[in-house]
């Protein structure tokens, strides 16, 4: 596996402009200008979007594609969940809005060097993430395999896109309003299976990503999870968004889920700890 | 546009606030560092320490309460690899210094000047949830004098020693004094306003929220101590909001948590002021 290095130089703060803003099913989806950002974007990189003066913290969104170059320039297209305040800032800005963001930012997902099997699990809008992921594996010969999840039918990310780079698409819902009714964690393992997976990628709420790396250790497969975590600066600046983690040789320590991830090994995750803080039985985080 | 403190001249009166700016890589691809006035690094402890519970931070009208529970990588590690990193670029460092005991505070002073390389030492009295921290209580201004004595003489000649204060009007005057009376070549004033996170741990509340209570600090001390080389910190996010602070009598500023917002803001500033 290697981590590709961002040779580009780096993150860029700019004023982006809302190119286009549709609703598609529960969600938006907003194509920005945003200069400098595509050229440097590697799949599993996000954006930290500042939602007005007085909200320090910043947003961050999964890049679902970028285009250096095109009709409208460079650009970049999120998909927003209007959730919190941040989610309905953003998803409210129409058309010629200035947005101020910072990306890409975070660890991207390392690619195999070999052309070998690859399974995508992405639930909800988090699955925004797996479809550049999905074409760079097609260009590397791999095959690849996608497993959309949601909670239903308007929470889930096109199955039709999936399908011009995938090999194979299926799709799981938790009410079955499309698809096999479920969640990731009845079919992970079947699908690894079929899939004869090696490398296993997964973007999702935490909950979704721990059942991933499980199945994918049980597999003998690689796991790459895209963590999700509340952050504050989203540049690796203030140390407020931490995840328990083991280190090189086992020894736990804590990395930054913004700049140390927001892609980590599976196998790496000390899913229970982080478990345990959400649900408010940690002390100390340590 | 340098700035001088006591000997030192600095490449401007911008500076990174301690706690702020990583470790130094995550803010450079925002701000080339060696043209700022200086970079002071998050408060350093002799033993590593991992950092408190989550939320670490949290919103508030323009403002971030934060309880990070000083997480950094303990003197040795700093030295060994985050200082070297920051000289190579040759970037003015401070390092901010914390300590569970006197001792350790000089011991501090005494291991991170050793070899050279620092600009000068940030002495932090003013850690906001301080007690939950197990620091040392340096209310007392007796304490304090003692403390940063024992920092001074532990300092080689030539290096700085910075003393950052409560942002707290009523005894900032006498704090001051106190620090200078000790041997501080200037004053940071101040840190985080002490504060509570939702669910009541100790915090500090910073962002622009804080910064009318850190200029009037700035403008007490500065009626006080006329001579006394001051470093505003609180709320500085916009080139106007340092220009307050240098005319109310401050030599530098220092941004903190406006770069958690914008990554941008203190080269922006330093650019702006540089044409003043
Ligand atoms: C995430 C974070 C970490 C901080 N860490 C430290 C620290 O280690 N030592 C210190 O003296 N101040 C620390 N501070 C305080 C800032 O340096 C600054 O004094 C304070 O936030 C007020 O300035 P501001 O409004 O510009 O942020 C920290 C602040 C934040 C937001």
């Amino acid at each position: 596996m290697v981590t590709p290095v961002s040779e580009t130089r780096g993150p860029v703060h700019i004023t982006g402009e809302v190119l286009s803003a549709r609703r598609v099913g529960g969600y938006r989806h907003l194509t920005l200008a945003a200069p400098g950002l595509p050229e440097r974007f590697r799949p599993g990189n996000f954006v930290a979007v500042s939602v007005g003066e007085t909200r320090l913290s910043r947003r961050a969104f999964w890049i679902h594609r970028a285009r250096p170059t095109g009709g409208y320039g460079a650009t970049v297209d999120l998909v927003v969940a209007e959730t919190g305040f941040g989610g309905r800032w953003l998803a409210t800005r129409t058309q010629g809005a200035p947005v101020e963001l910072t990306g890409p930012l975070g660890r991207p997902f390392a690619l195999p060097k070999e052309p070998v099997s690859c399974v995508l699990v992405g639930e909800g809008y988090a699955a925004a993430t797996l479809f550049p992921l999905a074409e760079r594996l097609r260009e590397r010969g791999c095959v690849v395999t996608m497993l959309l999840a949601a909670p239903d039918e308007s929470h889930l990310l096109s199955a039709l896109d999936a399908r011009r780079t995938a090999r194979s698409v299926l799709v799981v819902t938790e009410d079955g309003s499309v698809g096999r009714s479920g969640a990731v964690r009845d079919v992970i393992g079947d699908v690894l299976t079929r899939a004869a997976a090696e490398v296993v990628y997964a973007a999702g709420p935490a909950r979704t990503l721990h059942d991933v790396a499980a199945a994918a250790e049980l597999h003998g497969a690689w796991s790459q999870t895209a963590l999700e975590r509340p952050l504050t600066c989203a540049t690796g600046l203030c140390h407020g968004c931490p995840v328990p983690v083991l280190g090189e040789h086992g020894a736990a320590r804590l990395a930054r889920a913004c700049y140390d991830g927001p892609v980590f090994r599976g196998d790496r995750v000390r899913w229970a700890d982080l478990a345990a803080w959400d649900s408010g039985h940690s002390e100390a985080a340590g | 546009m340098t700035t001088r403190i006591g000997e030192t001249e600095l490449a401007g009166p911008v500076l990174v606030a301690a706690g702020c700016g990583g470790s130094g890589p995550e803010l450079a691809p925002f701000a080339d560092l060696s043209t700022l006035g200086g970079f002071v690094t998050r408060s350093i402890t002799l033993d590593p320490r991992p950092g408190g519970p989550t939320p670490r931070l949290v919103e508030s009208p323009a403002g971030l309460i934060a309880a990070t529970g000083l997480p950094n990588p303990g003197a040795d590690q700093f030295l060994a690899t985050e200082l070297p990193w920051l000289l190579q670029r040759r970037v003015r460092v401070f390092a901010s210094i914390a300590g569970t005991t006197f001792a350790e505070y000089a011991q501090l002073a005494r291991r991170l000047t050793e070899s050279p390389g620092l600009t000068g030492i940030e002495v932090n009295l003013s850690a906001p949830d301080a007690a939950a921290l197990g620091l040392v209580d340096t209310q007392d201004p007796f304490q304090a004098a003692g403390l940063v004595a024992a920092c001074r003489r532990e300092l080689p000649r030539g290096l700085l020693l910075l003393v950052k204060l409560r942002p707290d009007p009523g005894h900032v005057v006498e704090a001051a004094r106190t620090a200078a009376d000790a041997g501080a070549d200037a004053v940071v004033l101040g840190n985080a306003v002490p504060a509570a996170m939702p669910d009541g741990r100790p915090a500090g509340l910073g962002g622009p929220a804080i910064g009318p209570i850190a200029l009037r600090c700035v403008a007490d001390v500065h009626a006080a101590l006329p001579d006394l080389p001051l470093i505003g910190c609180g709320g500085i996010s916009t080139p106007d909001d340092a220009r307050a602070f240098l005319a109310a009598g401050a030599t530098a500023v220092q941004v903190g948590t406006a770069l958690l917002h914008d990554p941008t803001t203190a080269a922006r500033i330093a650019a702006n002021l540089g044409g003043c």
